[in-house]
């Protein structure tokens, strides 16, 4: 078989910029009226499958400050662990949501369904979320994933990876209640976040 | 799906640099620690679908998508239009495009923005498209304004224009910027200088286009945008018996 050459280089990134809501979640930016609803505002559909589960978190800076500009995205597996595309995933989650943290009070609220573990080289990869974070003063969208407190996350082979171990926790979302999660970002310093070049 | 294979890692060398002190957001907002790399997944492989419902007749065209009584919006009339590739140099079928920019005098219509150049009643300021078949799209707008910002005593952005980008996979995704030709203020841009290859910047200056122009209505600027590619499947990582 044809071996396959790269012959162009990515297109460079750039901050999106504090404004990035008037492209990507234009209510929040006071911008009503070109479409009828925000892109990514819910991934579920009435009927679908696996347990609901409410994240709360922030997103902090080097000064321990809360990011109230930024915007996130998340992209997940159903609750059989399928990615909307492949055959036999529940069509009523679309897997992808966009949100921003609230203005006044710096947090975010992702309400999705709890993913299931993912298929991999003939083993699993535990249930986790993808994000993907972009803001003012960040020049290339940044990657990490949250997986689950209450998960066997054991044999993971991303977070197995990580060195030293002790920076796993900070890629586990707590569970604070029935269903619910903390999950904080911390940009720089202390307890940084693993972010990812996958 | 019809793709398979690893994306092909990113080449961080061409992107901008995460700590840059002139740009001042970048100093608490940079990550210190290294970036944990691995092969990608199944998670990173795949990525939203979103269906040509999506979009409504005037998306794609700034000058009148915001406007209540077809007033066009008041600025420099432009056609933005380029293609999305791999690094492949396949076209990319069905991508995303969102862009979202200031009017003629710099302002943006965001609750946040204060400058004191007026809003215009007729635009919005946000758009979006998917390519054709081609990797094709387009944009009618108006060229955006130059604008002052809060960073050094005298600091103020070039023209641009804000592009979001989804291909087929969530590890494809891209937010960049679109430059002018011939703009002064990229020279002294501290955000575009985060951007150390001096080549790589200038990918994202879009050219006149005067073969896209149409006579005394717009003219045309050209940006074409290129989304990781696929490495070919590597046969040693599949599971025993496939």
């Amino acid at each position: 078989m044809a071996r396959i050459r790269p012959t162009l280089t990515e297109t460079p990134s750039q901050t999106a910029g504090p404004y990035v809501h008037i492209g990507c979640i234009p209510s929040f930016a006071g911008l009503t009226g070109v479409y009828p609803q925000d892109l990514g505002l819910s991934q579920i559909e009435s009927g679908a499958g696996g347990e609901k589960i409410t994240i709360r978190g922030s997103v902090f800076d080097g000064t321990g400050a809360c990011l109230r500009d930024a915007m996130l995205e998340s992209w997940q597996a159903d609750a059989g662990g399928l990615f909307a595309g492949q055959p036999g995933a529940d069509p009523k989650i679309s897997g992808f949501c966009r949100f921003a943290p609230d203005a006044e009070t710096g947090e975010f609220t992702l309400s999705t369904i709890k993913p299931g573990p993912v298929a991999h080289q003939g083993g699993f990869q535990a249930p986790h979320i993808a994000l993907w974070i972009v803001a003012r003063g960040i020049n290339t969208g940044l990657q990490t994933r949250i997986y689950f407190a209450d998960e066997d996350n054991s044999a993971d082979p991303l977070l197995t990876r990580i060195q030293p171990q002790a920076r796993v926790q900070t890629l586990i979302a707590k569970v604070t209640g029935q269903s619910e999660y903390r999950f904080d970002i911390r940009l720089q310093g202390d307890a940084e976040t693993v972010f990812l070049d996958i | 799906m019809l793709d398979s294979g690893h994306l092909i890692a990113r080449k961080r060398a061409i992107h901008p640099v995460a700590l840059h002190p002139p740009y001042k957001s970048t100093v608490a907002r940079a990550p210190q620690s290294a970036l944990l790399s691995m092969d990608s997944t199944a998670t990173e492989e795949y990525g939203p679908v979103f269906g040509h419902e999506l979009l409504g007749p005037l998306d794609n065209n700034l000058i009148l998508n915001f406007s209540r009584d077809q007033t066009p919006a008041i600025g420099e009339r432009i056609l933005v239009h380029g293609r999305v590739l791999d690094q492949n140099s396949r076209p990319i079928v069905g991508a995303l495009i969102e862009i979202w920019q200031a009017n003629a005098g710099g302002r943006y219509r965001h609750v946040h923005d204060t400058y004191f150049a007026p809003l215009d009643t007729n635009f919005g300021g946000c758009g979006r498209t998917k390519t054709d078949a081609d990797g094709a799209y387009e944009f009618m707008t108006i060229r955006p304004g130059a604008y002052p910002w809060p960073n050094g005593g005298n600091d103020w952005r070039p023209m641009h224009i804000h592009f979001s980008i989804f291909g087929h996979a969530f590890g494809q995704r891209l937010i960049s910027q679109m430059y002018f030709q011939g703009d002064p203020l990229i020279d002294l841009c501290p955000i575009a200088a985060t951007i150390k290859d001096r080549s790589q910047l200038d990918r994202l200056i879009a050219p006149l286009d005067m073969s896209r122009a149409k006579p005394l209505d717009h003219l045309a600027y050209r940006f074409d945008i290129v989304l990781r590619g696929r490495a070919q499947t590597r046969f040693e990582n599949r599971p025993e018996g496939m």
